[in-house]
Protein backbone atom coordinates (compact mmCIF):
# COMPACT_ATOMS: atom_id res chain seq x y z
CA UNK A 1 0.00 0.00 0.00
CA UNK A 2 0.95 3.66 -0.90
CA UNK A 3 1.76 5.30 2.88
CA UNK A 4 -0.23 8.29 3.13
CA UNK A 5 1.33 10.83 5.28
CA UNK A 6 -2.51 12.25 6.51
CA UNK A 7 -2.90 8.98 8.25
CA UNK A 8 0.53 7.89 9.80
CA UNK A 9 0.28 11.62 11.41
CA UNK A 10 -3.21 10.88 12.47
CA UNK A 11 -2.31 6.96 13.99
CA UNK A 12 1.23 8.43 15.83
CA UNK A 13 -0.21 11.51 16.90
CA UNK A 14 -3.31 10.20 18.55
CA UNK A 15 -1.23 7.20 19.64
CA UNK A 16 0.77 9.21 22.08
CA UNK A 17 -1.97 11.45 23.03
CA UNK A 18 -3.58 8.56 24.42
CA UNK A 19 -0.69 6.94 25.81
CA UNK A 20 -0.30 10.42 27.69
CA UNK A 21 -3.73 10.63 28.91
CA UNK A 22 -3.34 6.90 30.53
CA UNK A 23 -0.19 7.85 31.90
CA UNK A 24 -1.53 10.89 33.85
CA UNK A 25 -4.55 8.46 35.01
CA UNK A 26 -2.10 5.34 36.26
CA UNK A 27 -0.84 7.97 38.50
CA UNK A 28 -3.56 8.88 39.55
CA UNK A 29 -4.79 5.42 40.77
CA UNK A 30 -1.44 4.67 42.13
CA UNK A 31 -1.53 8.14 44.22
CA UNK A 32 -4.93 7.60 44.83
CA UNK A 33 -4.01 3.97 46.29
CA UNK A 34 -1.03 6.06 48.11
CA UNK A 35 1.52 3.91 45.89
CA UNK A 36 2.98 7.33 44.78
CA UNK A 37 3.19 11.00 46.17
CA UNK A 38 0.16 13.07 44.80
CA UNK A 39 0.72 15.06 42.75
CA UNK A 40 -1.05 19.17 42.40
CA UNK A 41 -3.88 18.78 40.04
CA UNK A 42 -2.81 22.01 38.18
CA UNK A 43 0.56 22.03 37.17
CA UNK A 44 0.85 18.31 36.41
CA UNK A 45 -2.46 16.40 35.95
CA UNK A 46 -4.10 19.57 34.31
CA UNK A 47 -1.11 20.47 32.10
CA UNK A 48 -0.85 16.92 31.32
CA UNK A 49 -4.01 16.42 29.95
CA UNK A 50 -4.17 19.24 27.92
CA UNK A 51 -0.87 18.18 26.29
CA UNK A 52 -2.34 15.11 25.90
CA UNK A 53 -5.71 16.72 24.19
CA UNK A 54 -3.44 18.35 21.71
CA UNK A 55 -1.87 15.67 20.65
CA UNK A 56 -5.18 13.73 19.71
CA UNK A 57 -6.45 17.32 17.98
CA UNK A 58 -3.39 17.60 15.88
CA UNK A 59 -4.66 14.38 15.08
CA UNK A 60 -7.71 14.78 14.47
CA UNK A 61 -6.61 17.70 12.09
CA UNK A 62 -4.29 15.36 10.28
CA UNK A 63 -6.97 13.11 9.49
CA UNK A 64 -8.91 15.74 7.53
CA UNK A 65 -5.54 16.01 4.97
CA UNK A 66 -6.58 12.41 4.09
CA UNK A 67 -10.61 13.18 3.32
CA UNK A 68 -11.43 14.00 -0.64
CA UNK A 69 -14.38 15.88 0.85
CA UNK A 70 -13.86 17.14 4.02
CA UNK A 71 -16.41 19.40 4.51
CA UNK A 72 -18.59 15.82 4.22
CA UNK A 73 -16.69 14.50 7.32
CA UNK A 74 -19.55 14.56 9.62
CA UNK A 75 -21.54 12.03 7.18
CA UNK A 76 -18.80 9.85 8.42
CA UNK A 77 -20.25 8.73 11.79
CA UNK A 78 -23.29 7.32 10.78
CA UNK A 79 -22.29 3.79 9.47
CA UNK A 80 -21.11 2.84 12.97
CA UNK A 81 -23.03 -0.40 13.13
CA UNK A 82 -21.15 -2.14 10.13
CA UNK A 83 -17.58 0.17 9.62
CA UNK A 84 -14.81 0.16 11.88
CA UNK A 85 -13.60 3.61 10.31
CA UNK A 86 -17.03 4.77 11.35
CA UNK A 87 -16.73 4.40 14.80
CA UNK A 88 -13.23 5.53 14.80
CA UNK A 89 -14.56 8.63 13.71
CA UNK A 90 -17.32 8.76 16.55
CA UNK A 91 -14.75 7.77 19.13
CA UNK A 92 -12.14 10.13 18.70
CA UNK A 93 -13.93 13.41 19.20
CA UNK A 94 -15.50 11.61 22.17
CA UNK A 95 -12.47 10.67 23.39
CA UNK A 96 -10.83 14.45 22.80
CA UNK A 97 -14.04 15.83 24.96
CA UNK A 98 -13.75 13.30 27.65
CA UNK A 99 -9.71 13.95 27.66
CA UNK A 100 -10.63 17.65 27.55
CA UNK A 101 -12.99 17.19 30.78
CA UNK A 102 -10.56 15.48 32.57
CA UNK A 103 -8.32 18.43 32.51
CA UNK A 104 -10.78 20.69 33.41
CA UNK A 105 -11.92 18.62 36.28
CA UNK A 106 -8.28 19.04 37.55
CA UNK A 107 -8.20 22.98 36.33
CA UNK A 108 -10.96 23.74 38.37
CA UNK A 109 -9.63 21.62 41.11
CA UNK A 110 -12.97 19.47 41.10
CA UNK A 111 -11.04 16.91 43.18
CA UNK A 112 -13.60 16.88 46.39
CA UNK A 113 -14.16 13.16 46.93
CA UNK A 114 -17.62 11.77 46.24
CA UNK A 115 -17.40 9.86 48.54
CA UNK A 116 -14.64 7.22 49.91
CA UNK A 117 -14.08 3.79 48.66
CA UNK A 118 -13.06 1.21 52.12
CA UNK A 119 -12.35 4.30 53.83
CA UNK A 120 -8.71 4.58 52.04
CA UNK A 121 -9.30 5.20 48.24
CA UNK A 122 -11.29 8.73 47.77
CA UNK A 123 -13.43 9.11 44.43
CA UNK A 124 -13.37 11.93 43.34
CA UNK A 125 -14.79 13.97 39.68
CA UNK A 126 -11.41 13.71 37.95
CA UNK A 127 -11.36 9.87 38.83
CA UNK A 128 -14.58 9.29 37.24
CA UNK A 129 -14.33 11.22 34.18
CA UNK A 130 -11.00 9.61 33.80
CA UNK A 131 -12.24 6.40 33.99
CA UNK A 132 -14.59 7.07 31.19
CA UNK A 133 -11.93 8.80 29.12
CA UNK A 134 -9.63 5.39 29.70
CA UNK A 135 -12.75 3.31 28.35
CA UNK A 136 -13.00 5.30 24.99
CA UNK A 137 -8.97 5.70 24.71
CA UNK A 138 -9.14 1.75 24.64
CA UNK A 139 -12.30 1.65 22.65
CA UNK A 140 -10.16 4.51 20.19
CA UNK A 141 -7.50 1.94 19.74
CA UNK A 142 -9.53 -0.71 19.11
CA UNK A 143 -11.37 1.10 16.45
CA UNK A 144 -7.89 2.69 14.88
CA UNK A 145 -6.39 -1.13 14.99
CA UNK A 146 -9.74 -2.84 13.21
CA UNK A 147 -9.58 -0.07 10.61
CA UNK A 148 -6.49 -2.17 9.17
CA UNK A 149 -6.98 -5.52 11.07
CA UNK A 150 -10.46 -5.71 9.52
CA UNK A 151 -9.45 -5.88 5.94
CA UNK A 152 -9.03 -9.40 5.59
CA UNK A 153 -7.48 -9.21 1.86
CA UNK A 154 -4.63 -7.42 3.33
CA UNK A 155 -3.04 -10.16 5.05
CA UNK A 156 0.17 -8.39 6.31
CA UNK A 157 -2.94 -6.49 8.56
CA UNK A 158 -5.68 -9.06 9.35
CA UNK A 159 -3.98 -10.08 12.55
CA UNK A 160 -4.85 -9.41 16.05
CA UNK A 161 -0.90 -7.82 16.46
CA UNK A 162 -2.06 -4.93 14.51
CA UNK A 163 -4.18 -4.32 17.44
CA UNK A 164 -1.71 -4.77 20.13
CA UNK A 165 0.56 -3.09 18.29
CA UNK A 166 -1.18 0.11 17.95
CA UNK A 167 -2.30 -0.09 21.77
CA UNK A 168 1.95 -0.81 22.63
CA UNK A 169 3.23 2.10 20.47
CA UNK A 170 0.41 4.50 21.43
CA UNK A 171 0.72 3.85 25.26
CA UNK A 172 4.67 3.15 25.23
CA UNK A 173 5.42 6.79 23.42
CA UNK A 174 2.39 8.42 25.88
CA UNK A 175 4.37 6.77 28.99
CA UNK A 176 8.12 8.10 27.38
CA UNK A 177 6.89 11.49 26.78
CA UNK A 178 4.57 11.08 30.56
CA UNK A 179 8.39 10.64 32.08
CA UNK A 180 9.87 13.78 29.99
CA UNK A 181 6.97 16.13 31.20
CA UNK A 182 7.26 14.79 34.95
CA UNK A 183 10.71 15.21 34.49
CA UNK A 184 10.61 18.46 33.63
CA UNK A 185 8.02 19.86 36.16
CA UNK A 186 10.62 18.15 38.40
CA UNK A 187 8.01 15.89 40.01
CA UNK A 188 9.54 12.81 42.10
CA UNK A 189 7.75 10.31 40.09
CA UNK A 190 9.96 10.63 36.77
CA UNK A 191 10.85 7.02 37.69
CA UNK A 192 7.66 5.71 37.62
CA UNK A 193 6.68 6.74 34.15
CA UNK A 194 10.61 5.89 32.82
CA UNK A 195 9.86 1.94 34.00
CA UNK A 196 6.86 1.67 32.40
CA UNK A 197 7.65 3.22 29.74
CA UNK A 198 10.62 0.59 29.20
CA UNK A 199 8.44 -2.12 30.20
CA UNK A 200 5.72 -1.24 27.06
CA UNK A 201 8.62 -0.62 24.85
CA UNK A 202 10.02 -3.95 25.62
CA UNK A 203 7.01 -5.60 24.85
CA UNK A 204 5.97 -3.55 22.18
CA UNK A 205 9.44 -4.43 20.25
CA UNK A 206 8.48 -7.95 20.59
CA UNK A 207 4.79 -7.57 19.25
CA UNK A 208 6.62 -5.55 16.50
CA UNK A 209 9.09 -8.58 15.98
CA UNK A 210 6.33 -11.33 16.01
CA UNK A 211 4.17 -9.24 13.19
CA UNK A 212 7.43 -8.68 11.36
CA UNK A 213 7.86 -12.24 11.57
CA UNK A 214 4.79 -13.39 10.38
CA UNK A 215 4.59 -10.77 7.79
CA UNK A 216 7.53 -12.43 6.43
CA UNK A 217 6.10 -15.28 5.67
CA UNK A 218 2.75 -14.78 4.63
CA UNK A 219 1.40 -16.91 1.39
CA UNK A 220 -0.97 -14.96 -0.76
CA UNK A 221 -4.18 -17.25 -1.68
CA UNK A 222 -4.47 -15.01 -4.70
CA UNK A 223 -2.11 -15.82 -7.50
CA UNK A 224 -2.16 -14.66 -10.99
CA UNK A 225 -4.30 -17.70 -12.36
CA UNK A 226 -6.96 -17.20 -9.98
CA UNK A 227 -7.24 -13.49 -10.64
CA UNK A 228 -7.45 -13.81 -14.26
CA UNK A 229 -9.30 -17.87 -13.91
CA UNK A 230 -6.92 -19.38 -16.52
CA UNK A 231 -5.17 -22.37 -15.37
CA UNK A 232 -1.62 -22.19 -16.77
CA UNK A 233 1.78 -21.79 -14.21
CA UNK A 234 3.12 -19.45 -17.11
CA UNK A 235 1.30 -16.06 -17.32
CA UNK A 236 2.39 -12.51 -18.10
CA UNK A 237 0.57 -9.71 -18.56
CA UNK A 238 1.37 -7.38 -21.58
CA UNK A 239 -0.96 -4.22 -20.47
CA UNK A 240 -2.77 -3.22 -17.91
CA UNK A 241 -5.38 -0.64 -19.56
CA UNK A 242 -3.75 2.31 -19.06
CA UNK A 243 0.05 3.39 -19.80
CA UNK A 244 0.90 6.45 -17.75
CA UNK A 245 -0.23 4.59 -14.58
CA UNK A 246 -3.93 4.73 -12.81
CA UNK A 247 -5.53 5.28 -9.27
CA UNK A 248 -4.88 1.42 -9.17
CA UNK A 249 -1.21 2.01 -9.37
CA UNK A 250 -0.96 4.89 -7.33
CA UNK A 251 -2.78 3.90 -4.32
CA UNK A 252 -2.07 0.43 -3.64
CA UNK A 253 1.89 0.30 -4.98
CA UNK A 254 4.58 1.75 -2.48
CA UNK A 255 7.16 2.39 -5.47
CA UNK A 256 9.43 2.11 -3.37
CA UNK A 257 13.34 -0.17 -3.63
CA UNK A 258 13.66 -3.24 -1.46
CA UNK A 259 17.06 -1.11 0.18
CA UNK A 260 15.01 1.64 1.01
CA UNK A 261 12.25 -0.43 2.85
CA UNK A 262 14.75 -2.32 4.41
CA UNK A 263 16.68 1.15 5.54
CA UNK A 264 13.89 2.35 7.29
CA UNK A 265 12.47 -0.96 8.76
CA UNK A 266 16.40 -1.01 10.39
CA UNK A 267 16.26 2.65 11.16
CA UNK A 268 12.81 2.23 12.78
CA UNK A 269 13.61 -0.88 15.24
CA UNK A 270 16.59 0.90 16.07
CA UNK A 271 15.06 4.48 16.93
CA UNK A 272 11.19 3.25 18.49
CA UNK A 273 12.79 0.56 20.20
CA UNK A 274 16.23 0.18 21.90
CA UNK A 275 17.33 4.07 21.69
CA UNK A 276 14.64 5.17 23.94
CA UNK A 277 14.95 2.47 26.82
CA UNK A 278 19.00 2.88 26.66
CA UNK A 279 18.35 6.86 27.64
CA UNK A 280 15.71 6.48 29.67
CA UNK A 281 17.63 4.04 31.53
CA UNK A 282 20.66 6.53 31.16
CA UNK A 283 18.07 9.38 32.56
CA UNK A 284 17.28 7.12 35.20
CA UNK A 285 21.08 7.08 36.39
CA UNK A 286 21.23 10.72 37.07
CA UNK A 287 22.70 12.45 34.08
CA UNK A 288 20.91 15.65 32.22
CA UNK A 289 17.60 13.52 33.16
CA UNK A 290 15.38 16.38 31.79
CA UNK A 291 16.84 16.51 28.16
CA UNK A 292 17.42 13.07 27.67
CA UNK A 293 14.07 12.04 28.14
CA UNK A 294 12.82 15.17 25.95
CA UNK A 295 15.02 13.73 23.38
CA UNK A 296 14.02 9.90 24.04
CA UNK A 297 9.92 10.70 23.26
CA UNK A 298 11.30 12.89 20.22
CA UNK A 299 13.62 10.00 18.73
CA UNK A 300 10.75 7.42 19.86
CA UNK A 301 8.12 10.18 17.61
CA UNK A 302 10.01 9.99 14.82
CA UNK A 303 11.06 6.22 14.72
CA UNK A 304 7.08 5.79 14.96
CA UNK A 305 6.74 7.61 11.61
CA UNK A 306 9.39 5.04 9.96
CA UNK A 307 7.22 2.40 11.80
CA UNK A 308 4.11 3.63 10.43
CA UNK A 309 5.30 4.31 7.07
CA UNK A 310 6.85 0.45 7.19
CA UNK A 311 3.08 -0.30 8.49
CA UNK A 312 1.83 1.03 4.86
CA UNK A 313 4.71 -0.81 2.83
CA UNK A 314 4.18 -4.26 4.46
CA UNK A 315 0.76 -4.66 2.80
CA UNK A 316 0.11 -5.93 -0.09
CA UNK A 317 -2.96 -6.00 -1.98
CA UNK A 318 -4.08 -8.83 -4.38
CA UNK A 319 -5.71 -6.03 -6.70
CA UNK A 320 -1.48 -5.65 -7.11
CA UNK A 321 -1.51 -9.08 -9.40
CA UNK A 322 -3.73 -6.81 -12.21
CA UNK A 323 -0.86 -4.40 -12.74
CA UNK A 324 1.98 -6.21 -13.10
CA UNK A 325 3.17 -4.46 -16.53
CA UNK A 326 2.32 -1.31 -17.84
CA UNK A 327 2.71 -2.89 -21.60
CA UNK B 1 -34.26 -11.24 -5.88
CA UNK B 2 -32.58 -9.97 -9.50
CA UNK B 3 -29.02 -9.91 -9.55
CA UNK B 4 -28.30 -7.98 -13.16
CA UNK B 5 -24.61 -8.87 -13.90
CA UNK B 6 -22.26 -8.97 -17.48
CA UNK B 7 -20.91 -12.17 -18.43
CA UNK B 8 -17.26 -11.99 -20.21
CA UNK B 9 -16.64 -14.20 -23.39
CA UNK B 10 -12.88 -14.53 -22.97
CA UNK B 11 -13.29 -16.76 -26.63
CA UNK B 12 -14.35 -14.11 -28.24
CA UNK B 13 -13.08 -10.58 -26.69
CA UNK B 14 -10.19 -9.24 -29.15
CA UNK B 15 -8.88 -6.41 -26.87
CA UNK B 16 -10.68 -3.84 -29.13
CA UNK B 17 -11.26 -1.30 -26.19
CA UNK B 18 -14.59 -0.78 -27.48
CA UNK B 19 -16.43 -1.07 -24.25
CA UNK B 20 -13.54 1.12 -22.61
CA UNK B 21 -13.66 4.05 -24.88
CA UNK B 22 -18.37 3.46 -24.90
CA UNK B 23 -18.26 3.19 -21.00
CA UNK B 24 -16.17 6.38 -20.55
CA UNK B 25 -18.55 8.18 -23.03
CA UNK B 26 -21.28 6.87 -21.75
CA UNK B 27 -20.56 7.93 -18.50
CA UNK B 28 -18.60 11.16 -18.95
CA UNK B 29 -21.70 12.91 -20.12
CA UNK B 30 -24.42 11.81 -17.24
CA UNK B 31 -25.75 13.72 -14.78
CA UNK B 32 -23.11 12.05 -12.34
CA UNK B 33 -20.87 14.12 -13.56
CA UNK B 34 -17.50 13.56 -15.79
CA UNK B 35 -15.05 10.89 -15.16
CA UNK B 36 -11.92 13.29 -15.18
CA UNK B 37 -8.96 12.90 -17.20
CA UNK B 38 -5.05 14.93 -16.49
CA UNK B 39 -3.11 15.63 -19.26
CA UNK B 40 -5.19 13.94 -21.67
CA UNK B 41 -3.28 15.15 -24.30
CA UNK B 42 0.43 15.65 -22.80
CA UNK B 43 2.77 13.56 -21.58
CA UNK B 44 2.01 11.16 -18.85
CA UNK B 45 -1.75 11.20 -19.26
CA UNK B 46 -4.18 9.09 -16.46
CA UNK B 47 -8.13 9.45 -15.53
CA UNK B 48 -10.55 7.52 -14.05
CA UNK B 49 -11.98 4.69 -15.89
CA UNK B 50 -15.25 2.30 -15.02
CA UNK B 51 -13.51 -0.53 -17.07
CA UNK B 52 -10.31 -1.43 -18.61
CA UNK B 53 -9.28 -4.01 -20.77
CA UNK B 54 -6.10 -5.86 -19.71
CA UNK B 55 -4.18 -8.37 -21.63
CA UNK B 56 -2.09 -11.58 -20.73
CA UNK B 57 0.13 -13.77 -22.88
CA UNK B 58 -0.06 -17.63 -21.42
CA UNK B 59 2.50 -20.14 -21.81
CA UNK B 60 6.12 -19.57 -23.62
CA UNK B 61 6.38 -18.74 -27.03
CA UNK B 62 5.50 -20.48 -29.87
CA UNK B 63 3.24 -22.08 -27.49
CA UNK B 64 1.92 -18.44 -26.37
CA UNK B 65 -2.09 -17.76 -25.91
CA UNK B 66 -3.00 -14.28 -25.99
CA UNK B 67 -5.69 -13.35 -23.63
CA UNK B 68 -7.74 -10.17 -23.82
CA UNK B 69 -8.83 -9.52 -20.01
CA UNK B 70 -11.78 -6.73 -19.54
CA UNK B 71 -12.20 -6.15 -15.99
CA UNK B 72 -14.96 -3.23 -14.45
CA UNK B 73 -16.87 -3.97 -10.75
CA UNK B 74 -18.37 -7.24 -10.26
CA UNK B 75 -21.09 -6.66 -8.56
CA UNK B 76 -20.64 -9.01 -5.90
CA UNK B 77 -22.86 -10.98 -4.37
CA UNK B 78 -21.56 -9.94 -1.09
CA UNK B 79 -19.34 -6.78 -1.61
CA UNK B 80 -16.36 -6.06 1.01
CA UNK B 81 -16.76 -2.43 -0.17
CA UNK B 82 -20.29 -1.69 1.40
CA UNK B 83 -19.96 -2.52 4.92
CA UNK B 84 -16.76 -0.79 5.49
CA UNK B 85 -17.99 2.83 3.90
CA UNK B 86 -18.22 4.91 7.03
CA UNK B 87 -20.90 6.98 5.38
CA UNK B 88 -23.21 4.66 3.40
CA UNK B 89 -22.43 6.13 0.02
CA UNK B 90 -21.84 2.85 -0.73
CA UNK B 91 -24.27 0.43 -1.13
CA UNK B 92 -25.92 -2.77 -2.85
CA UNK B 93 -29.15 -2.19 -4.25
CA UNK B 94 -32.23 -4.33 -2.96
CA UNK B 95 -33.75 -4.39 -6.14
CA UNK B 96 -31.01 -5.37 -8.86
CA UNK B 97 -28.24 -5.95 -7.22
CA UNK B 98 -26.08 -3.32 -8.72
CA UNK B 99 -23.55 -2.21 -5.76
CA UNK B 100 -23.22 2.19 -6.68
CA UNK B 101 -21.88 5.17 -4.89
CA UNK B 102 -23.59 8.47 -4.15
CA UNK B 103 -21.15 11.01 -4.97
CA UNK B 104 -23.03 13.33 -2.81
CA UNK B 105 -22.40 11.05 0.35
CA UNK B 106 -18.87 9.83 -0.47
CA UNK B 107 -16.01 11.52 1.17
CA UNK B 108 -13.60 10.31 -0.81
CA UNK B 109 -11.35 8.75 2.29
CA UNK B 110 -11.09 5.79 -0.22
CA UNK B 111 -11.11 2.98 2.52
CA UNK B 112 -13.53 0.90 -0.05
CA UNK B 113 -11.39 0.62 -2.37
CA UNK B 114 -8.80 -0.73 0.10
CA UNK B 115 -11.34 -3.70 0.93
CA UNK B 116 -12.11 -4.46 -2.68
CA UNK B 117 -10.15 -7.22 -3.82
CA UNK B 118 -10.41 -6.73 -7.76
CA UNK B 119 -9.29 -2.84 -7.42
CA UNK B 120 -12.50 -2.21 -9.09
CA UNK B 121 -13.06 1.10 -8.05
CA UNK B 122 -10.93 4.23 -9.07
CA UNK B 123 -10.83 7.77 -7.35
CA UNK B 124 -11.71 10.64 -9.05
CA UNK B 125 -8.67 13.17 -8.49
CA UNK B 126 -11.08 15.91 -9.84
CA UNK B 127 -14.52 15.43 -7.97
CA UNK B 128 -13.00 14.01 -5.27
CA UNK B 129 -14.91 11.29 -4.84
CA UNK B 130 -14.88 7.49 -5.07
CA UNK B 131 -16.48 5.99 -8.65
CA UNK B 132 -17.16 2.41 -9.91
CA UNK B 133 -19.16 0.72 -12.79
CA UNK B 134 -22.96 1.45 -12.16
CA UNK B 135 -23.97 -1.18 -15.15
CA UNK B 136 -25.30 2.19 -16.64
CA UNK B 137 -28.00 2.14 -14.31
CA UNK B 138 -29.15 5.36 -15.77
CA UNK B 139 -29.52 3.58 -19.20
CA UNK B 140 -30.80 0.12 -18.74
CA UNK B 141 -34.05 1.06 -17.30
CA UNK B 142 -34.87 4.49 -20.10
CA UNK B 143 -38.32 3.98 -20.97
CA UNK B 144 -37.33 6.55 -23.84
CA UNK B 145 -34.81 4.42 -25.38
CA UNK B 146 -36.11 1.37 -27.60
CA UNK B 147 -35.49 -1.63 -25.33
CA UNK B 148 -32.82 -2.75 -26.94
CA UNK B 149 -30.88 -0.49 -26.09
CA UNK B 150 -31.47 -1.07 -22.34
CA UNK B 151 -28.15 -2.34 -22.01
CA UNK B 152 -24.88 -0.70 -20.58
CA UNK B 153 -23.04 0.60 -23.35
CA UNK B 154 -19.88 -1.44 -23.02
CA UNK B 155 -22.25 -4.62 -23.92
CA UNK B 156 -23.71 -2.45 -27.08
CA UNK B 157 -20.40 -1.26 -28.29
CA UNK B 158 -19.05 -4.58 -28.31
CA UNK B 159 -18.23 -5.91 -31.53
CA UNK B 160 -17.61 -9.28 -31.24
CA UNK B 161 -20.66 -9.83 -28.64
CA UNK B 162 -18.17 -11.18 -25.67
CA UNK B 163 -19.97 -9.01 -23.15
CA UNK B 164 -23.36 -9.98 -21.94
CA UNK B 165 -25.61 -8.88 -19.79
CA UNK B 166 -28.85 -10.19 -18.02
CA UNK B 167 -29.97 -11.46 -14.48
CA UNK B 168 -27.99 -13.88 -12.92
CA UNK B 169 -30.21 -15.37 -10.58
CA UNK B 170 -32.76 -16.22 -12.93
CA UNK B 171 -32.11 -19.51 -14.19
CA UNK B 172 -33.47 -19.24 -17.77
CA UNK B 173 -31.75 -16.06 -18.37
CA UNK B 174 -28.97 -16.23 -21.45
CA UNK B 175 -26.49 -15.28 -19.15
CA UNK B 176 -27.36 -18.37 -16.85
CA UNK B 177 -27.52 -20.70 -19.17
CA UNK B 178 -24.14 -20.07 -20.80
CA UNK B 179 -22.30 -19.84 -17.38
CA UNK B 180 -24.32 -23.21 -16.68
CA UNK B 181 -23.25 -24.78 -19.83
CA UNK B 182 -20.07 -23.53 -20.62
CA UNK B 183 -18.65 -23.27 -17.22
CA UNK B 184 -18.42 -19.65 -16.72
CA UNK B 185 -16.53 -18.42 -13.15
CA UNK B 186 -15.94 -15.96 -10.93
CA UNK B 187 -12.68 -13.88 -10.18
CA UNK B 188 -10.69 -14.93 -7.08
CA UNK B 189 -13.19 -17.34 -5.53
CA UNK B 190 -10.62 -17.31 -2.75
CA UNK B 191 -12.52 -13.99 -0.73
CA UNK B 192 -15.86 -15.08 -0.80
CA UNK B 193 -16.88 -12.27 -2.06
CA UNK B 194 -19.16 -14.10 -4.50
CA UNK B 195 -18.62 -11.85 -7.83
CA UNK B 196 -21.78 -11.42 -10.09
CA UNK B 197 -20.14 -10.82 -13.48
CA UNK B 198 -18.64 -14.13 -14.70
CA UNK B 199 -16.26 -14.65 -17.90
CA UNK B 200 -16.47 -17.81 -19.52
CA UNK B 201 -13.18 -19.56 -20.32
CA UNK B 202 -11.23 -20.24 -23.06
CA UNK B 203 -11.68 -23.05 -25.29
CA UNK B 204 -10.03 -24.80 -28.06
CA UNK B 205 -11.72 -26.14 -30.63
CA UNK B 206 -9.85 -30.04 -31.49
CA UNK B 207 -10.07 -32.02 -34.81
CA UNK B 208 -8.62 -34.59 -36.17
CA UNK B 209 -7.86 -34.82 -39.94
CA UNK B 210 -7.12 -38.33 -41.69
CA UNK B 211 -4.73 -38.28 -44.51
CA UNK B 212 -7.43 -39.91 -46.95
CA UNK B 213 -9.96 -36.63 -46.01
CA UNK B 214 -6.38 -34.89 -47.78
CA UNK B 215 -7.68 -36.62 -51.08
CA UNK B 216 -10.98 -35.84 -52.10
CA UNK B 217 -11.85 -39.33 -53.10
CA UNK B 218 -15.05 -38.19 -54.46
CA UNK B 219 -13.33 -35.48 -57.14
CA UNK B 220 -15.65 -35.51 -60.22
CA UNK B 221 -12.63 -34.45 -62.35
CA UNK B 222 -10.94 -37.37 -61.37
CA UNK B 223 -14.12 -39.85 -61.44
CA UNK B 224 -14.95 -38.49 -65.22
CA UNK B 225 -11.06 -39.18 -66.60
CA UNK B 226 -11.47 -35.50 -67.69
CA UNK B 227 -7.83 -33.77 -66.58
CA UNK B 228 -7.57 -30.00 -65.90
CA UNK B 229 -6.41 -27.77 -68.72
CA UNK B 230 -2.75 -27.36 -69.63
CA UNK B 231 -0.92 -24.36 -68.71
CA UNK B 232 -1.72 -21.85 -71.52
CA UNK B 233 1.67 -21.61 -72.85
CA UNK B 234 1.72 -25.54 -73.55
CA UNK B 235 -1.77 -25.70 -75.09
CA UNK B 236 -2.09 -26.57 -78.78
CA UNK B 237 -4.72 -25.03 -80.84
CA UNK B 238 -6.57 -27.84 -81.24
CA UNK B 239 -7.28 -28.09 -77.23
CA UNK B 240 -8.21 -24.13 -77.58
CA UNK B 241 -10.59 -25.41 -79.87
CA UNK B 242 -12.16 -28.36 -78.41
CA UNK B 243 -12.40 -26.33 -74.59
CA UNK B 244 -14.62 -24.10 -76.41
Amino acid sequence: MHPAFSVIFLSTLIGVGQGLFLALYTGQIYAMMHLLPTQESHSFYAVGSVLAFFFLAAGLFASIFHLGRPMRGWRAMSQWRTSWLSREVIILPVTLCLVGAYAACHYFSWTTPFFTLAETYPIDPSLVVGAVATISTFALFLCTGMVYAGLKFLQAWYTPLTILNYVLLGGASGFTLAAAFSAYLGTEIVSFYALWAILLTSIAFMIRLSSLIRNSQLKSPSTLQTAIGVRHSIIAQKTQGAMCGSFNTREFFHHQSDERLKTVKTLFLFLVFPTPISLIILALSGIFSVNLLISAFIIQYFGLIFERWYFFTEASHPQNLYYQTVG
Amino acid sequence: MKQLALLIDLNVCVGCSACVTSCKEWNTSGWAGPMSDFNPYDANPTGTFFNRVQTFEVGTFPNTETIHFPKSCLHCEDPPCVPVCPTGASYKREADGIVLVDYDKCIGCKYCSWACPYGAREFDQYQKVMKKCTLCVDRIYDQTLPETERKPACVLACPTSARLFGDVHDPDSDVSQLIRERGGYQLMPEWGTHPSNHYLPRHKVHFTIHEDELQRSDNPLKKEGVLPDLPKDQQTSEDIFTSW
